[in-house]
Parts: C-alpha cells; sequence; structure tokens
C-alpha cells in the first residue's frame, strides 16, 4: 500500500461524468486500434477496466476509479457505408455528428438522435439511448444489424439481434464487452432540414392530451416542461415535434431547395471553465423559463428549422455543462406506464417550483427492446437535470424512486448517478439474468466501472 | 462508491465510540450506507455502537485499532481496505484531556497530543493511501475551533488539534484532482457525553448537528466545514484581536 501521497502520473485524469458530480480517478488510456483494446484487457490491473466515449453519459458510468478507463474515440474508423442499402459499418468510437456529416449528403441519417449527437456509436449501443422518436422508432440497438464486441476472454463476436449476448449489451453499460464496431441500419432522408409543429399547453393535463392525441402523426415528439411553474400552470409545456422534411414540402424560393442536404451546424463560444454556481437558480432560471415559454409560438405548423436547432440546440455551446456551476447537476429519467398518470403528476407537483434549468423533457415511449436493462417501456418518460446542491435533494429523489418502482416504473441506468441498488432491482427484474450472464462471461471481473460498483452489476 | 451526491455506501470510523462518528454513521445509514467499519480499541462500549448501528440494518464490523500504536496503524487498517472499498474515512478519535491536570503531568499532556496529533497523523496518512490507491473518496477529519487560536482554558487539546488541523489542509492539497478529497470539520463546543459537566461555551454544537454538516459538506465537497456555521465569521474575528486583549476575553 502506498502510504506517502504520490503525484499522479500523466496518464492519470480525475473523471466526472457530464453532470461533473463526485470525480474519480483513473488511467486514462487511448487505444488506437482492436488489437491494442485487447492487449488493455488482457491485462487489465487489479481494479478492471471500462470503454469510455465522448464523455456524455450523466452519472458514473464510463468511469473506472482506481482503474483503467479505454478511451476510444481512437477508434473512429468508418469502415464502410452503402448508401442504397442503408447501411454503415463504423468503428465503436465515431461520434454521430461525424456520422451525420458523412452521411447526410449521401440522403442518410441516423436512427436514433439522443439530446446530443456528441456521443460515440459504442457509447450509444451500451446506454442503448433513445431520442424523440422512440415511439416510433425505438431506441438505438433496434438499428444495429451487427456489433464485434470484444469479450473480457479476449475473443472478438460478432453479434448479432436476437442472441443474449446482443440482448444484453445494448443497455449493457459496457460491462459485458468492449464493442469495438457496429454495423447500423440508416433512414434515407431528402432533406437536412425539420417540418416542425409547436404547440403549447397550459398545463400538464392538457399537456398529456396533446401528447396521446396527436403523437401517431409525427416521427419525433418531445416536450419540454417549464417545471417552474406552479399552482394551475404546473406542468405548462411546449411541444415540438416533426418530421424530416420531403424535398417537395420545401416553398419554391426557399434557400434549402440549392443544397438540400447541408448540415452546417452552429458553433458557439464555450463557457469559461469556471462558472459560479447559482447562475442559473432563483430569479435568473424563472426569467429563462418566463422567457422561454412565451417566446414559443402558442401554436405554429409546419415551420422548417435545421437538425441541429431541432435535435440539440445545446450542442452549439462546447462544455455546456459548465454553466451546471461547480456542484454539478444530477440527472433523473424515469419512465411510469400508460395507466400511471396520476403518479407523474403527483412527481411533477413535488419538483415544480423548484430551482433548475434545462426544462425536463417529457415523451412518450413505446415497447423497449429486449434486453435485462432494457430501459423503455410503453408510457410517459421524464427527463430532467437537477443542481446537486439542491437542499434535501438526496431525500426527495429517493422518495421518487420508490414511487416510481411502486407504479411499475423505470429510472434509466445509463442516465442514472444514485440510484439505490435494491430499488434498481425492483426496477428491473431480470438483473439477475445479466448479472448471470456478465458471470459467465467475465469470471476475472475485468470490466468494472464506477457504477456497476455502486449498483453491484 | 459514494453517489453523486456524495452518500456513500461504505464507511469507517476511525474512533468507534465517537458521538460524532456515530451519530454520522446513523446519518449515513438512513441513506445509502450498508457496510460500516467500527476501529477503535477492543471495549464493551465498541460493542454496543456495533450493535446499535446493527440495529439499524448495517453490516457493522469492528477493528481493534489504537490511536497511540502507529506502528500496527497499516496493517490493521490496510485489512479494512483489502475487503472492499471505503467511500468515506472518519477520522474522528481524540481526547479533550483535563488541562488542569495534565498541565502538571507532562506525561498525560504528550498523551493527548499522541492520540489527537501523532495517532492522527499516522492514520491519516495510511488512510490517503489506500484511497489513493482505490482513486476515489473522501478523508473527514474531525479537528475543532479550539485549533484556530490558543485558549488559556485548553491549549494542550488544542495544540494538537491544530496540528492536526494544518496537516489535513496539506494532506487536502496533495490530493488535489487525485479523486481523493480531504475534509476538515472544525465543531464548536460539541455537547455529549465527553463534554458531560463541562461549562457550556456559545456557539455549541450536537452530534447530531455536526453529522448533518458533514453529510452536507461530501455532498458540496467542502474543505472546511464549520459547525455552526456562524463559527466561521466568529473565530476570523476573534483570531485578529490583539493578545493583551485576547488574554483577558473569557474564551
Amino acid at each position: 500500500m502506498a502510504v506517502e501521497t504520490r503525484v499522479p502520473d500523466d496518464d492519470c485524469e480525475a473523471l466526472t461524468g457530464w453532470g461533473r458530480t463526485a470525480p474519480t480517478l483513473a488511467r486514462v488510456y487511448r487505444p488506437r486500434s482492436p488489437a491494442e483494446v485487447a492487449a488493455a484487457l488482457r491485462a487489465p490491473g487489479a481494479r478492471g477496466a471500462i470503454a469510455r466515449g465522448l464523455g456524455r453519459a450523466h452519472g458514473d458510468a464510463a468511469r473506472n476509479a482506481g482503474g483503467t478507463v479505454l478511451d476510444m474515440t481512437g477508434l473512429d474508423r468508418i469502415r464502410a457505408v452503402d448508401a442504397r442499402a442503408g447501411l454503415v459499418d463504423c468503428e465503436a468510437g465515431v461520434s454521430l455528428h461525424r456520422l451525420m456529416e458523412l452521411l447526410l449528403p449521401l440522403g442518410r441519417f441516423v436512427p436514433v438522435v439522443p439530446a446530443t449527437r456528441y456521443v460515440t456509436v459504442g457509447g450509444a449501443i451500451a446506454g442503448d439511448v433513445h431520442g424523440g422518436n422512440q415511439h416510433t422508432a425505438g431506441s438505438f440497438g433496434r438499428h444495429v444489424v451487427s456489433l464485434e464486441l470484444l469479450t473480457p476472454d479476449g475473443e472478438v463476436r460478432t453479434v448479432r439481434p436476437g442472441t443474449p449476448l446482443f440482448d444484453a449489451t445494448t443497455g449493457g453499460l459496457g460491462l459485458t464487452g468492449v464493442i469495438l464496431s457496429a454495423v447500423l441500419r440508416l433512414p434515407a432522408v431528402e432533406t437536412s432540414l425539420m417540418r416542425v409543429d409547436t404547440e403549447r399547453a397550459r398545463d400538464l393535463d392538457d399537456l398529456l392530451g396533446r401528447l396521446a392525441g396527436g403523437d401517431h402523426r409525427y416521427a419525433y415528439s418531445t416536450a419540454r416542461i417549464d417545471l417552474l411553474a406552479r399552482g394551475a400552470a404546473t406542468g405548462r409545456a411546449v411541444l415540438t415535434r416533426g418530421d424530416h422534411a420531403p424535398y417537395d414540402a420545401l416553398p419554391r424560393r426557399h434557400p434549402a431547395r440549392r443544397a438540400p442536404l447541408a448540415f452546417r451546424p452552429v458553433r458557439l463560444p464555450a463557457p469559461p471553465p469556471y462558472v459560479p454556481g447559482g447562475l442559473l437558480g432563483g430569479a435568473s432560471a424563472g426569467l429563462f423559463h418566463a422567457l422561454w415559454h412565451r417566446a414559443s409560438p402558442r401554436a405554429a405548423a409546419g415551420r422548417f428549422r435545421p437538425l441541429s436547432g431541432f435535435f440539440h440546440p445545446l450542442d452549439a455551446v462546447p462544455h455546456w455543462n459548465r454553466l451546471y456551476g461547480p456542484g454539478g447537476a444530477v440527472p433523473y429519467r424515469f419512465v411510469l406506464p400508460y395507466g400511471r398518470e396520476e403518479v407523474l403528476r403527483g412527481i411533477v407537483r413535488r419538483i415544480a417550483g423548484r430551482r433548475f434549468v434545462p426544462p425536463a423533457v417529457l415523451q412518450r415511449f413505446g415497447p423497449g427492446g429486449p434486453g435485462p436493462l432494457s430501459f423503455a417501456l410503453p408510457g410517459w418518460s421524464l427527463a430532467l437535470d437537477l443542481p446537486a446542491g439542491l437542499p434535501g435533494l438526496g431525500a426527495l429523489l429517493d422518495a421518487l424512486d420508490e414511487e416510481v418502482a411502486e407504479a411499475g416504473g423505470r429510472v434509466q441506468p445509463v442516465g442514472d448517478a444514485r440510484v439505490r441498488p435494491e430499488v434498481l432491482a425492483a426496477m428491473y427484474p431480470r438483473l439477475d439474468e445479466f448479472r448471470a450472464l456478465r458471470a459467465a462471461l467475465d469470471p476475472r471481473s475485468v470490466l468494472v466501472s464506477d457504477l456497476s460498483r455502486r449498483l453491484g452489476l | 462508491m459514494k453517489d453523486a451526491l456524495g452518500a456513500p455506501q461504505s464507511l469507517l470510523v476511525l474512533g468507534g465510540t465517537s458521538a460524532i462518528g456515530l451519530a454520522t454513521a446513523r446519518r449515513m445509514i438512513a441513506r445509502r450506507t450498508r457496510t460500516v467499519h467500527l476501529a477503535g480499541r477492543p471495549s464493551p462500549a465498541l460493542d454496543a455502537s456495533a450493535a446499535s448501528l446493527r440495529a439499524l440494518g448495517a453490516e457493522v464490523r469492528t477493528v481493534a485499532f489504537d490511536a497511540l500504536d502507529p506502528g500496527s496503524h497499516e496493517e490493521r487498517l490496510g485489512a479494512v481496505f483489502a475487503a472492499g472499498d471505503v467511500d468515506v474515512v472518519l477520522l474522528a478519535f481524540g481526547v479533550p484531556g483535563d488541562q488542569a491536570r495534565d498541565e502538571s503531568d507532562p506525561v498525560a499532556a504528550a498523551r493527548v497530543a499522541g492520540t489527537n496529533y501523532t495517532g492522527a497523523v499516522s492514520a491519516g496518512l495510511v488512510c490517503a493511501g489506500a484511497l489513493q490507491a482505490q482513486g476515489h473518496g473522501s478523508l473527514v477529519v474531525l479537528s475543532s475551533t479550539a485549533a484556530e487560536r490558543a485558549r488559556r482554558a485548553d491549549f494542550i487539546y488544542g495544540s494538537s488539534k491544530a496540528g492536526l488541523d494544518v496537516f489535513a489542509q496539506g494532506l487536502g492539497d496533495a490530493l488535489y484532482g487525485t479523486g481523493v478529497h480531504v475534509m476538515v470539520v472544525r465543531p464548536g463546543f460539541v455537547r455529549s457525553r465527553a463534554t458531560a459537566g463541562r461549562p457550556e461555551e456559545p456557539f455549541a454544537t450536537t452530534p447530531e448537528e455536526v453529522a448533518a454538516s458533514i453529510e452536507r459538506g461530501l455532498r458540496r465537497r467542502s474543505e472546511t466545514v464549520w459547525v455552526p456555521g456562524a463559527l466561521r465569521m466568529v473565530t476570523a474575528a476573534v483570531r485578529h484581536v490583539p493578545r493583551p486583549l485576547y488574554r483577558r476575553l473569557p474564551v
């Protein structure tokens, strides 16, 4: 045991998730090829290894205190694109941003777009992320044709849908193996614009009604709830729903007619490294919410918006998580089955009026994947980020966990930073199946993350 | 692992019968903590403390630990870390001593210093090394407001805590950026068994309040915590009082 304090060497880095809470130290290794990943897994050290992509997971899924973290962004080759069949074969470290840049000119798009395009393909599979099209397209894993998985025994397996290993790997948080590459199925698009309908809902009941009534007409649908509104306005929201605009739908003089597939996202300067906490609390947050709510049109149909503005407006600001302040933010993402709307109402009421930014995102979910850790189920999903410094936050979220579990809902493992292990087990009854598969695949416990330690996965 | 809000799953209390240590353990068990190691000299009191925490549903183990025997620290505490990750180490042992008697009994005075300072330095370094090896964790060091400025009434105790305080601050800076977090807690007069019968001072607090402040400090990753919080300003003022005047103050 090292008694003297030692200066960590250059490879060591204190890592956090996107929420910037509870950093832990790991040796970060950036492999350049599958062979280097395999070499790293052969000698993982006493505290194991885990793959990490672009660090967009909010909590501790891609950290490994005292162990090795494999920064997979070095594996960024796109091996083949078949624009006609709509298939791409790429390595795991390729980001969705890169895929969009490459595929849009070919008239193809990524199948599922989470709240940021700066996630890697490997991370999107391991987290089985979803986007605004969950109700029509499911989560990311559904669009994987096959993937290459380096299992802890050093073998590279080609894993296809329908096998237990594939089901456990999609949403498996990188704990079944290191994803090296994947073949993805890509939807066709005619333009890089979205045709968007925007509506305002005056309260939660109005919102649920509007979402349930019209969602089937749109490929993408999300609602942003202004959780600072209280009283009769509790749950007031702006619904943003849309589809990829077909070329013929563009007006005759529209500038996009000349370059329909251009992809030029806006890039703003990053906030300074230190942003004081509380900047987004209290009055400023209230003002932001009120302005944002009122600036949205009461009802607007058929407006054309660029992809980046529709899917990930926050991506325009690099390191926007610095705006959380030094305390960081805690994510809370859960889904409640249909028929338990009263629980959703109760939860929204309990958190309404506390201070936080950005607004919560509510959407309707369709069926989830077949994996034991698949998050989605048909129901209502709510996602929000809360400042970690909020007094009484831990107890509040623990109480909400109980309500969600009681109602047959779940919290999202990859978007979690604090759920109790026993509550997670209640939400995911097939957790033991996942543990058994891991015990068989990884008897030496090579793949370990802070999340797997915390939740005993 | 600690969660995003700093709530630990496992806790090591050095000074397993300390009122603040136990109050903190009870608070943590109510949140997340499942494993508690109570380190202290084997005694019925230590076993009773363990039993009281076990009744709350935690898995409690006792560790034979003597602050005055630094030679044994690495072996004893090393065994705790070898058994699994420790998310928070609470360095809570210390003896108040008896100022009036200790002034005429240098051996007893040295024992106060040996427990509160030398023993804590040794145990603190062992724990810091182990936390660094696991890449995460917090070391919470219980100092005292008595460490801020010498007081006629308890300068033997105060000097030992002052040494510990400076040691912990330096350790915190040495470990900055390593994922290990060192937090110095400076409570005022704490009403507990150890201080029973002593005249109460202003800004007195209770073990439960100290525990609540520790929990909050862990969430915020604070480096210094005062209990109650107003003491930060009060001691800042007291620190600048000229000595001829300070000597006459009833502190």
